[in-house]
């Protein structure tokens, strides 16, 4: 009896530090990064984050025109240059930026491999107004 | 004359129409971001410290309201109608095209920028503001011009030299209750006393990829022939190939010297007979023409003029920096060195940013 105490109450401690260290490493894992918008470009432009890392992502917008963040491959991109959305927010990673003002989106970078970030307002992404973010 | 302007000016205006719709010194841009053709005229003078700006505004007819943001060197006197005539004689003198830009606009309100001036002018609402790059911007954004990518750098550019901006706006309701048809002008004429002239050209560019070819025509007319910064390269060289020549992403040549003359005393009586042009002179000016065939990617600079005689026109007022001469002006200057004094200047310019709707689809991420 006082055995099976023992191995109970070790269990117990074994299943408490596992729990204990689930949001630490989350933590570990989360990170702040600050996006600057200013004529039309990111700073940075090119980012590099390792896989299972939750970003968070701050976005200020310095210009007097609206800009937006969407955030995920080639893909997402294509769909965003034809898309009809006016606004987002509603998705991980993907977020518009009125004039002078600070947004935040987050995401999970999951898999290895290469994403951009861009704006799809008329005209923004072929003026050059998008990054890269490098998971690796 | 008269008689010969009222024959010609109507067969002027027909080309104009045929060549497409056109705005002013600024960058037009629709609702869903398409950029449109349109056409405008501009005539900027400056004659015993005085600055006059003759702009047309040509009616888009898309229906809605259409403006122009126009960068202007001073807070002018007055904002007044301009002659019938001015534009088109200035066009027939040199069978040059003239072309602009503008913006779609909307109602709301200010913030931010200072309202100086505001005027109506037939079916155009007229406001000059006095601010910086991001409170005109706010202003404009507000105020519903959609101002593509590039506008925040651009309108920096201008407010760091000259913090005063004409905006204009279209009224389709009032261009309607008025009979103004699509396509048709309607001047402005802008008074700025200055001491430091200079023609915008940069705002040529706006919205513009950087490959897209930029069009204009800029007149000068001075009392002697005037010193430019940037230097333009003589008509006819190698790198000078006709306005519209050459595949769109070819390498063009900038600024070209097309006219250098003394100013006919036809012209100059013409210019004279049109409503608000007593004030220049009837005699001894000299005509200056020069054309901007420019890819919108290299279009970095504005025209300085030196009208002082002393042969020194401002890398400042042409938007180099003011330590030195950007390698575009050090490449111009070697090019065609321009030294000779000016007392006045008449500048006319006619733009013609041929930005193509393709290279500018509404998109909505």
């Amino acid at each position: 009896m006082r055995g099976g105490s023992a191995r109970l109450a070790l269990a117990m401690l074994v299943v408490a530090g596992l729990a204990a260290c689930r949001p630490a490493q989350a933590e570990d894992r989360m990170r702040t990064v600050e996006v600057t918008i200013h004529y039309s470009r990111f700073d940075p432009s090119a980012l590099s984050f390792e896989p299972g890392t939750t970003v968070r992502f701050e976005i200020r917008n310095t210009d007097p025109i609206d800009h937006e963040f969407i955030l995920g491959d080639e893909d997402v991109q294509a769909v965003h240059e034809r898309g009809t959305e006016a606004h987002h927010g509603a998705r991980p990673g993907e977020i518009s930026i009125p004039a002078g003002t600070t947004r935040v989106t987050t995401f999970t970078f999951t898999e290895r491999g290469a994403l951009i970030f861009g704006c799809h307002l008329p005209g923004h992404y072929a003026f050059g107004m998008r990054g890269t973010v490098t998971v690796a | 004359m008269r008689r010969r302007i009222v024959l010609l000016v109507p067969t002027t205006l027909a080309l104009l129409l045929i060549a497409g719709p056109a705005w002013a010194c600024g960058g037009l841009v629709n609702a869903n971001g398409s950029v449109t053709l349109v056409r405008t005229t501009t005539l900027a003078a400056y004659h015993l410290g005085v600055e006059h700006y003759v702009t047309s505004f040509e009616f888009a007819g898309v229906g809605g309201e259409f403006g122009s943001i126009v960068p202007l060197p001073g807070v002018p006197s007055k904002v007044v109608r301009a002659g019938d005539w001015t534009l088109q004689r200035l066009v027939l003198e040199t069978q040059a095209q003239l072309r602009a830009l503008a913006f779609e606009a909307a109602i709301p309100s200010a913030a931010g920028a200072q309202v100086i001036l505001e005027t109506e002018i037939d079916a155009l609402d007229v406001t000059v503001l006095k601010g910086g790059g991001t409170a005109v911007g706010n202003w404009a954004r507000e105020h519903g011009f959609l101002l593509p990518p590039d506008a925040p750098e651009v309108l920096d550019f201008y407010a760091d030299r000259s913090p005063i901006f004409m905006a204009v706006r279209f009224n389709g309701d009032r261009a309607e209750e008025q009979g103004i048809a699509q396509g048709e002008g309607t001047p402005v004429h802008v008074v700025i006393p200055t001491t430091n002239p200079w023609v915008p050209l940069r705002i040529l560019g706006l919205g513009a990829p950087a490959a897209a070819p930029v069009e204009a025509d800029v007149y000068l007319l001075t009392d002697r022939q005037p010193a430019l910064l940037p230097a333009p390269v003589p008509a006819g060289g190698s790198i000078s190939p006709r306005a519209g020549a050459g595949p769109e992403g070819a390498k063009r040549p900038g600024l070209v010297l097309e006219r250098s003359e003394p100013a006919s005393s036809s012209l100059l009586a013409d210019l004279r007979s049109d409503k608000g042009m007593k004030w220049l002179p009837a005699s001894g000016m000299w005509l200056t023409y020069l054309r901007v065939d420019a890819n919108a990617g290299d279009l970095k600079y504005d025209l300085a003029v030196d009208a002082s005689g002393a042969d020194q026109p401002s890398p400042v007022a042409a938007g180099l920096s003011a330590e030195g001469r950007s390698p575009v002006a050090e490449a111009a200057a070697r090019i065609w060195p321009a030294a000779l004094a000016a007392l006045a200047l008449v500048a006319g310019i006619a733009t013609g940013a041929w930005l193509g709707r393709n290279r500018l689809r509404p998109r909505l991420g």
